[in-house]
């Protein structure tokens, strides 16, 4: 899923100061996973701005509303019936979500209430990783389930690096050492030998197209 | 005009080689890159120039060999996949030969977050093992990544480096045998100190037929002082400093730590000589150029011949 985190409530402040009558609208989705933009947070944050300009005597309105995916436009047009009432959107979605918003009504502005990080997996409670660059061209199979782009530092595709010690990475002591991890997998598998190829550069032309990367299905065509 | 390697010429003669690093200045400061050349001169037979080391930003490597070319040295090229994309690469890679630059050894690089550019963005486009690569049939089969043709290939002698240190140990000895597969004609070592484990990783390597396919230099790091060799020991990545060494240097009163160093590093040099497939050593005197020549000395490698 895609991971956020909510930015400073200074910062929030800040970029909502200009505006009196300001919507909450926070995703059901990936970002209420992370506890971050969700319908709880969504309903925190609101509360939480609603407070701080009563006790600054400002006369604003804030309301919230929760969509069920802010990055799908059959969620987003959910808001037509009341966007009318508002001069800003505060969003709680992640970059896609808050871009899909923008799309739908473009005469009003809107802000990000959060940090979008990364493609992750919720390791424990609390607790998320990034696992996934999204690199248009999937290689975990060959390198035992962990992908090096998004794991190993210095995104060795023939690793591990000089530095690697004990299973740690030698960029941050809180990281295990993605190669480590991969040679442990490929012994399990009895498919060490396969680290003795040079794996050949990656195609970034697959991550990094002529602008953003589209998908297109025709079968999921109307 | 041919231009001579001395360092390939030395290796293939079947001599024991000795390079040494020189590290360039944080300013747009030539004469302290001359500084360093006239220390090192008729000392070793090629200098390594760091490139942009712990992602500190100095003048750069392919300027300062230029410079020390200049001034009659054979300059290694060193050149990090951290900064530079494919196309940056190659590009240099063709500069330096059209500069008479002889020698490249590839490197991946200390992490950007290491240095005083935590801002900046890794590139990390290709890894070291793949420069290798691309370095190699640049030279060899005249074509760039992509199979197109060049005007005329670059003559590189390739290096690598090798750390035996780091985990696990299986593995770094695969880890040299696809870099020697990759291309690399020769390789220097992270600095050592751990002389056992040095030699069973020499010893793996033997076993596998690598020290008769690539030319193995041992890299050594004078300690300036018990603190230096502490603060190596616990944050420097990849740094393998046995308690033996550090008691060593601690021993001895301050004001004689650096000529203890000095010992160490000599007495490490006469065991690379012995053991079976090293080929030669890589003096790092980090930031002390000046005690190069004394080391060589003692260690009694002196005179160089000429080329
Ligand atoms: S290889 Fe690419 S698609 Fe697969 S996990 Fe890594 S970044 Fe994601
Ligand atoms: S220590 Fe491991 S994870 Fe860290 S940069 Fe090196 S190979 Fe990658």
């Amino acid at each position: 899923m895609i991971t956020a985190e909510q930015k400073p409530i200074e910062e929030i402040r800040e970029m909502i100061a200009p505006y009196k009558r300001i919507l909450v609208a926070g995703c059901g989705s990936c970002v209420a996973e992370c506890a971050a933009g969700g319908e709880k947070e969504t309903g925190m944050l609101a509360s939480t701005l609603r407070m701080a300009a009563k006790m600054d005597g400002k006369d604003v309105v804030i309301q919230e509303k929760t969509l069920d995916r802010q990055c799908v436009n059959e969620f987003v047009i959910q808001l037509d019936e009341s966007i009318d009432q508002y001069d800003a959107v505060l969003s709680l979605g992640c970059g896609a979500g808050v871009q899909a918003v923008a799309e739908m009504y473009p005469e009003i502005p809107i802000i990000p209430a959060l940090d979008t990080e990364f493609l992750g997996e919720t390791m424990s409670q609390g607790l998320w990783i990034e696992n996934c660059l999204g690199c248009g061209d999937c290689m975990l199979h060959y390198f035992g389930g962990v992908c090096p782009l998004a794991r190993c530092s210095k995104q060795l595709l023939n690793g591990p690096c000089g530095g690697s010690m004990d299973g740690i990475c030698e960029v941050n002591p809180e990281v295990p050492c993605a190669w480590q991890t991969i040679i442990e997998r490929l012994e399990n598998f009895k498919a060490l030998e396969r680290l003795e190829e040079v794996y050949p550069p990656k195609d970034w032309s697959k991550k990094q197209g002529r602008g953003p990367r589209k998908i297109i299905r025709e079968d999921q065509q109307r | 005009m041919i231009e001579n390697n001395k360092l390939e010429q030395r290796l293939k003669e079947g001599a024991f080689a000795v390079t040494a690093e020189c590290g360039p200045p944080k300013g747009a400061d030539p004469e302290a890159v001359m500084k360093k050349a006239e220390m090192l001169k008729g000392k070793v037979d090629a200098v390594n120039v760091t490139d942009n080391q712990t992602a500190i930003v100095r003048l750069s490597s392919l300027a300062a060999c230029s410079l020390l070319k200049s001034a009659g040295l054979d300059p290694v090229l060193q050149v990090v996949v951290r900064d530079r994309n494919r196309i940056a690469l190659q590009s240099d890679i063709l500069g330096a030969a059209a500069l008479g630059i002889r020698n490249v050894l590839c490197l991946s690089g200390d992490h950007q977050g290491f240095g005083n550019q935590p801002e900046a963005a890794g590139v990390f486009d290709l890894d070291s093992i793949q420069f290798i690569q691309v370095v190699k049939t640049m030279r060899d089969e005249g074509t760039i990544l992509g199979g197109e043709p060049l005007s005329k290939s670059p003559d590189l002698f390739i290096g690598a480096a090798a750390n035996p240190f780091a985990d696990p140990l299986s593995f770094r000895v695969v880890r040299l045998a696809k870099k020697i597969r990759a291309g690399a004609d020769f390789i220097q070592t992270q600095c050592i100190y751990n002389l056992d484990r040095f030699e069973k990783w020499m010893e793996m390597a033997r076993d596998r037929g690598l020290t008769e396919k690539v030319f193995i230099l041992g890299g050594v790091t004078p300690l300036k002082s018990v603190g230096m060799a502490k603060y190596m020991r616990n944050k420097v990545a990849g740094m393998d400093i046995p308690d033996a060494v550090i008691d060593r240097m601690e021993k001895v009163p301050k004001e004689k730590q650096r000529e203890e160093g000095i010992n160490i590093c000599v007495e490490t040099i006469q065991r690379l000589k012995e053991i079976e497939g090293v080929h030669g050593v890589h003096v790092m005197a980090i930031e002390w150029e000046e005690a190069v020549g004394e080391i060589v000395e003692k260690a009694g490698l002196l005179p160089r011949p000429r080329s």
